[in-house]
């Protein structure tokens, strides 16, 4: 995974809440055997009409959300299944961060997995950014700060090891596997 | 010692390295299970760094999501029509060779939903952690066992360790007292407690489901409620083992046996929680004021007892947003609206139990002109017992389709969809836009509304025909 320090970006807003990864990324497309691509099927459902052309009413086709890397939605973001599929595809569309005051707990893993930084913010820092989509935010993973254009300035929670990892680019896998002694010797204590 | 949680036994005997205010703790995963659509993506990373599955012995693979439930396809060598999903059957087959995983196949007699072969082969036990890339995961907490779902590149660690960097999380007693009326199942009671907490009312949490209640309820009946804590926002949901759990599961094939099952039951009875353990947060619920429940909106949250009526929410665009979905209004009754297709399966009401219950309603019945009613066994072993207990023949003489085992219309990846605009009553665990098929409108029920509403030809009160 690439280290992430810094995320500069105009936001792009889909107030429902409770999106479920069946709309980030809807089933009939997790048939892929790769992580590559997904993002054209990202909200396909909203994104596209009956005959597979753009929605030009939905938030993502319209030209002024094109760059943006920061999606902030309503409430308890990311619920539904465990398909990974839903991270990969915000990170292919070009996303690095979801806002929300609420994101569901294996949305919320398997984002910190991939570079994709899910930030939880109170209900007055999510009206305004659900009231002011466009708006120029900055995100600085090292001081868990997400800063508006206002200057306001707030933390957001951010476990300290998913931070490490975040930082520095950090694999898990190879922590995880750093700890395989430790691993064997609970086996072999394990009732036969 | 301090009195304990039946969750924070299960952690603490998992824990190869506590969590520390730097670190999560390293999680023991006793069994994983896998299946075709989160896996692929796991087995090549492990090819990319060359190293193996570690604990084979320890994981088993099932083809559930993407494959087909028309028997000609499965087994009368007819192509499946999903070229995708082919490819992603074909992977698994692969990879599971090449890694020296056991694959239950196409054509295996044990194949079907990963999350109903495990608890009937009895490789699902108290006191284990298991894992898999699917959030109904939830579902195997009903042994008493921590269970929850996961994503690919967690998949990749447990291949590669057989371990998990988690956090711990807190816990919510749900207790449900009393006793459940006659035509209410274990399915209204999950909706009742999700229509109570709501959607995320859990997240962070692990449930554990107290009470005379779930102590009264068959482990066919603990594992509907438990698969459903993901839809209150639980990723796991956990019921004490008791008797019931150790009769389902002496002489399961995976089970222990002989001299192995008088100790492992020694170490399964002490898998309680213990008097005065304190719970991060709890919930009451009377299960004797529980209604036939149904969802009227696109989430599991929006739902009501059948006899009740959509509430207006004057101002809430989310809610209208869901009610236009839906093709309903604030105001309306439940009962009596038309129905075009029912699905009777999936995880949470494809066992046996479930099965049953539909074929005592569809009983010397038939399914209304116009309606399409589909019933997908759980498994194959589901799919034999319903044969010989004669509910196929029901269903077949109601004329409902009788199908091979899958997650079918559950998430309709396969093939079998809900057309747009259509009504869906389906006993599966998810009503999101969508699910059933692009524009599906999709109402969660038990297999007793379920079949009654099938063969009404509109939403109907099971209680009426039992
Ligand atoms: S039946 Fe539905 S919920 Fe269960 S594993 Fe299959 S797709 Fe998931």
């Amino acid at each position: 995974m690439e280290a992430v320090v810094r995320v500069h970006s105009k936001t792009v807003v889909i107030p429902s809440s409770n999106i479920d990864t069946d709309q980030i990324i809807p089933a009939r497309f997790l048939t892929t055997t790769t992580k590559e691509g997904l993002g054209l099927q990202l909200f396909a459902d909203w994104r596209y009409q009956a005959d597979g052309s753009p929605n030009p009413n939905f938030v993502l086709n319209r030209p002024e959300s094109r760059g943006a890397q920061v999606l902030v939605a309503g409430r308890n973001f990311g619920c539904g299944s465990s398909r990974e599929h839903a991270p990969w595809a915000l990170l292919d569309f070009g996303f690095r961060a979801v806002i929300s005051t609420e994101i569901a707990d294996i949305f919320r893993g398997n984002s910190l997995k991939n570079g994709l930084l899910p930030i939880v913010v109170d209900d007055v820092v999510s009206q305004w950014l659900l009231d002011n989509p466009g708006a120029e935010v900055d995100i600085d993973l090292a001081a868990a700060r997400l800063t508006l254009p206002t200057g306001v300035s707030v933390a957001f929670p951010l476990e300290a090891f998913a931070r490490h990892c975040l930082l520095n680019g950090v694999d898990e896998l190879g922590f995880l596997r750093a700890r395989l002694s430790d691993i064997e010797s609970y086996e072999a204590a394990l009732p036969k | 010692m301090a009195p304990r949680t039946l969750f924070d036994k299960v952690w603490a005997a998992h824990e190869v390295v506590a969590e520390t205010a730097d670190t999560p703790a390293v999680l023991y995963i006793d069994l994983h299970l896998i299946h075709e659509v989160t896996s692929p993506q796991a087995f090549s990373v492990l090819k990319g760094l060359g190293l193996p599955v570690r604990r084979p012995d320890r994981t088993l693979a099932t083809m559930d999501h993407s494959t087909p439930t028309s028997t000609e396809q499965v087994f009368g060598g007819v192509p499946i029509k999903v070229d995708a999903a082919a490819k992603q059957v074909r992977q698994l087959e692969q990879n599971a060779a090449e890694f020296g995983v056991e694959l239950f196949g196409m054509r295996d007699a044990r194949r079907g939903i990963v999350h109903v072969i495990s608890p009937e082969l009895g490789a699902t036990q108290p006191g284990m952690t298991i894992v898999c890339g699917d959030s109904h995961t939830s579902t195997h907490g009903a042994f008493g066992a921590l269970a929850f779902g996961i994503g690919t590149t967690e998949v990749g660690h447990v291949f590669a360790t057989q371990a998990l960097l988690q956090r711990k999380p807190k816990t919510f007693a749900v207790n449900v007292e009393g006793q459940l009326r006659p035509g209410v199942t274990a399915k209204d009671l999950i909706l009742a407690v999700i229509g109570k907490i709501g959607v995320s009312g859990g997240t962070g949490h692990v449930f554990e489901y107290r009470g005379s209640a779930i102590r009264a309820l068959s482990m066919d009946e603990r594992m509907t409620v438990c698969n459903m804590s993901i839809e209150a926002g639980a990723r796991a949901g956990m019921v004490a083992p008791d008797d019931t759990t150790f009769a389902y599961l002496k002489n399961k094939p995976r089970a222990p046996q002989g001299s192995d099952w008088d100790s492992a039951l020694a170490r399964w009875r002490t898998l309680v929680t213990d008097p005065g353990a304190a719970f991060d947060c709890s919930v009451d619920i009377d299960a004797s004021t529980i209604e036939p429940m149904i969802t009227y909106g696109t989430n599991p949250g929006m739902v009501l007892p059948i006899r009740a009526s959509i509430p207006n929410r004057l101002g809430d665009e989310v809610f209208d947003k869901a009610l236009r979905y839906m093709g309903f209004h604030g105001g309306d009754a439940m009962l009596g609206k038309p129905v075009n297709v029912v699905f009777i399966g999936s995880c949470t009401n494809g066992r046996l139990a479930d099965l049953q219950a539909a074929a005592r309603i569809l009983k010397g019945r038939k399914v209304a002109p116009g309606v399409r009613l589909l019933i997908v066994p759980g498994s194959q072993e589901v799919k034999r017992e319903a044969e010989a207990a004669g509910y196929a023949d029901i269903f077949k003489t109601a004329g409902a389709d009788w199908r091979e085992s899958g997650c079918s219309m559950c998430l309709g990846m396969n093939g079998d969809t809900v057309a747009a605009g259509q009504y869906s009553v389906s006993t599966s665990n998810r009503n999101f836009e969508g699910r059933q098929g692009v524009g599906a409108r999709t109402l969660l029920v038990s297999p007793f509304t379920a079949a009654a509403s099938a063969v009404q030809g509109r939403i109907t009160d099971p209680r009426e025909m039992l």
